[in-house]
């Protein structure tokens, strides 16, 4: 692990600000780790208020999507999607009036306090929660292990360059997340539970600690380094564990939710609120002013960029998520989706972007890999087109963190060669 | 605003530091050996550190043009060998030889394994063992220390009287400690300073371009090594001080057996190359047919490497520790 040039002073003291209302939003059917929602809801012509049910799906992996706006639906077609670059998309134009859904009433504690493990699961379902740290896992199936849970870790880790919004969360809604906390703790019943916390953010350290002695909960305070935030990580620093090559948390008993992922639960039960916004850090040297947005999903990005400008350079690379895992847009027109934690405008294509040069064996990513697997090593198989080599030397346990390619002198690029491969071999076993 | 933006998969960012920034920072730590050496023997080390610099970058230059490749000359590698190689010569030895060492420590030590990355064994050491073999007489005598410009004042190393019997310790050569430590004695160009050496070092580690392992392993295991055997008298009386100062064992051990390419890639795998180099190089000099063995021992182990590799892993994620069941 390695501690990066951080950036995060450019938004960390920016208290979370209402991003205005869009004039048209563009939802897309795929927000989740699945296939795209298949019964849609709504056509052509129908009005729908801020939370009315866009559209849902009855197999497999997947999560309801809502209107993030009240408005007048106007097309369903391709759209640009920040993950998949195109795909369906419901298109809502607003009338102004942002009137919410009649059904979006506020619960009281006791009612809150009342409900069961699987009236919460259906209400978390029905609110379309996916893991908001950018894994877009639905939610209701993360809380429905196989087994009984030992251990529950909130990660608030945030280990992301230029990302705060998690931070200005815990910050600021401290109090929301420890009831979101306790209502997923009510659904698993885990033995213990952690708040893992970077020791760059020594304010929400202070404030959960305060919040989480009551429940017993430990605040495990980790080292900032990059990727300390990965689950993995995670997990292992939280309860000395690792999770065995191939497995998952699951497994071993541990869930780790995202600190938005557990706000959003909040607000669902609580407000009775589906997901149709969420914080997101609009960031990057190229901003006058990077704020942390609580954008509505569908907001197209380049209206978020315009609360956030004037332009201070041209940019160059425009990223969703953060700079070593992100996702580069072709276009500012992509809206934010579920999954959006960041926005992140950098005015210089990174010398990454250079020529490749041979490998000098410095062993910077063979050291600094988090999963301790010889990156460069495994690029090289994938280069001669020796794949079960690569599984050999534990190509699919990669995390995708980034960091190899980040160190790397000669500038290659193992982990994109190493994703790639790893398309290959899952279609390959299909 | 064009509506353009570069369009690639994660990581967006990089670490500043490429190959040319790690190639001349090892470059500007070799600078005070080099310096000090050139005050110490003369004008005449100075032409041959500049011969052999030069022959080096101009090899590297036409054999990248004739396998048809970009040339690379300004990341500093091609240079850094010509500098080692010229640091590894006698200071009064004919500037031809430098010129001849560097053309082979790049054509064939370097360019004929692929270039930068490719080559199996340390280029520069390469070239000093075929100088050796080719040239023994002019790769055996050193120059004598501050006898400036005259050719025939010429001194033999302390490993050599030693090994030659003419001295049995210090006192018999009339030097000390100091002497060894500053570079009062005869010895290769940049292998005599120990003070320049070890402040390159220091920056080496501060940069964090090197990291302890090799370098400490390999001294450790020379000293330990000498101080159990390094004495007729019997065991453990070795003048362990004596063997760490003298000869090329700092040049080596912080600037040669570190190479990135021709030494192991994990820390524990360095320590093993480390402690082997030392132990080959105890043996040649006490043992063995030369007076000095830190450039045949690094040339040894350069060739272990990919086995040290095979088998001396990290520790992967998730392999070993399972949570048994049931585990409260």
């Amino acid at each position: 692990m390695v501690k990066l040039e951080e950036h995060k002073h450019l938004t960390e003291n920016k208290p979370i600000e209402k991003a205005e209302l869009p004039s048209k939003v563009f939802i897309p059917l795929l927000q989740h780790l699945g296939k795209p929602l298949d019964l849609i809801k709504v056509k052509a012509g129908d009005d729908v208020k801020r939370g009315t049910l866009l559209a849902t799906s009855d197999k497999g992996l997947f999560a309801p999507v809502h209107a993030s706006i009240s408005g007048k639906v106007t097309t369903i077609a391709d759209y640009p999607h920040p993950v998949s670059g195109f795909a369906r998309a419901i298109a809502i134009e607003g009338d102004g009036k942002d009137e919410a859904c009649p059904d979006m009433a506020p619960r009281s504690e006791e009612e809150a306090a009342a409900l069961t493990a699987d009236a919460l699961k259906k209400i978390i379902f029905e609110a379309g929660i996916v893991g908001l740290g950018g894994a877009t896992f639905p939610t209701h199936i993360k809380l429905s292990p196989s087994k009984p849970i030992e251990d529950f870790i909130l990660n608030g880790a945030e280990c992301e360059p230029y990302l705060t919004c998690d931070y200005r969360l815990m910050v600021e809604r401290a109090d929301e997340i420890i009831k979101g906390m306790k209502l997923v703790t009510n659904i698993l019943k885990p033995r213990s539970c952690y708040i893992a916390i970077e020791d760059n953010k020594p304010e929400a350290i202070k404030l959960m600690q305060e919040r989480a002695r009551m429940f017993n909960w430990e605040v495990v305070v980790l080292a900032t380094a990059y990727p300390q935030g990965g689950e993995k990580q995670v997990i292992k620093s939280c309860i000395g564990t690792e999770v065995p090559s191939g497995k998952l948390p699951f497994d071993i008993g541990v869930v780790v939710h995202n600190v938005a992922t557990v706000y959003a639960i909040y607000e669902a039960v609580y407000l009775k609120k589906p997901l149709y916004e969420r914080a997101v850090t609009v960031s990057g040297s190229c901003l006058a002013n990077p704020k942390n947005l609580l954008a509505r999903i569908g907001t197209p990005v380049k209206d978020l960029i315009g609360q956030c400008g004037p332009l201070v350079k041209e940019p160059k690379k425009i990223i969703m998520g953060g700079p070593m895992m992100g996702i580069a847009q072709y276009t500012m027109d992509g809206p934010v989706i579920k999954g959006t934690s960041g926005i992140i405008l950098l005015d210089e294509i990174q010398e990454r972007e250079q020529e490749e040069t041979f490998c000098v064996r410095c062993g910077e990513c063979v050291q600094n890999c988090p999963m301790g697997l010889n990156p460069g090593l495994i690029a090289l198989a994938i280069s001669k087109d020796k794949l079960e080599l690569a599984e050999e030397y534990g190509i699919m346990d990669c995390i995708e963190c980034g960091l190899c390619a980040y160190l790397c002198p000669s500038r290659r690029n193992i982990v994109q060669a190493i994703k790639a491969a790893k398309l290959r071999i899952r279609d390959a076993k299909k | 605003m064009d509506n353009k933006f570069f369009v690639s998969s994660s990581p967006h960012i990089a670490k500043k530091e490429d190959v040319s920034i790690v190639m001349w920072t090892v470059n500007l730590a070799l600078a005070p050996a080099g310096i000090i050496g050139i005050y110490i023997f003369g004008l005449h080390s100075l032409l041959l550190v500049a011969a052999s610099t030069i022959a080096a970058v101009l090899t590297e230059a036409f054999m990248q043009n004739a396998r048809r490749q970009k040339v690379t000359v300004s990341d500093g590698s091609a240079f850094m060998t010509g500098l080692l190689l010229a640091y590894n010569l006698p200071p009064n030895c004919p500037l031809w030889i430098g010129v001849i060492g560097s053309f082979f420590a790049i054509a064939i030590a370097k360019q004929a394994f692929g270039g930068l990355g490719r080559n199996i064994f340390n280029p520069a050491l390469a070239s000093r063992a075929f100088l050796l073999a080719a040239w023994p007489k002019h790769m055996t005598v050193f120059a004598k220390p501050f006898a400036y410009g005259v050719d025939a004042v010429t001194q033999a190393t302390p490993l050599s009287l030693l090994k030659e019997g003419k001295a049995s310790g210090l006192v018999d050569m009339g030097l000390s400690y100091w002497d060894l430590f500053i570079g009062n004695r005869g010895g290769s160009l940049g292998e005599v300073c120990i003070l320049a050496l070890l402040l390159g070092g220091l920056y080496l580690l501060y940069k964090r371009i090197i990291t302890w392992h090799t370098p400490l392993s390999f001294i450790l295991t020379v000293g330990i090594f000498t101080w159990a055997f390094g004495s007729k008298q019997g065991f453990f009386q070795g003048d362990f001080l004596f063997h760490i100062l003298s000869g090329g064992l700092m040049l080596g051990a912080i600037f040669m057996a570190t190479d990135y390419v021709t030494s192991p890639i994990t820390k524990n795998g360095q320590v093993i190359f480390g402690v082997c180099c030392g132990l080959l190089t105890g043996i040649i000099r006490i043992w063995g047919g030369y007076p000095e063995g830190v450039c045949y021992s690094i040339l040894i182990m350069n060739s272990v490497v990919p086995l040290i590799d095979r088998f001396v892993k990290p520790r992967r994620y998730g392999i070993v520790k399972v949570r048994e069941e049931g585990k409260s």
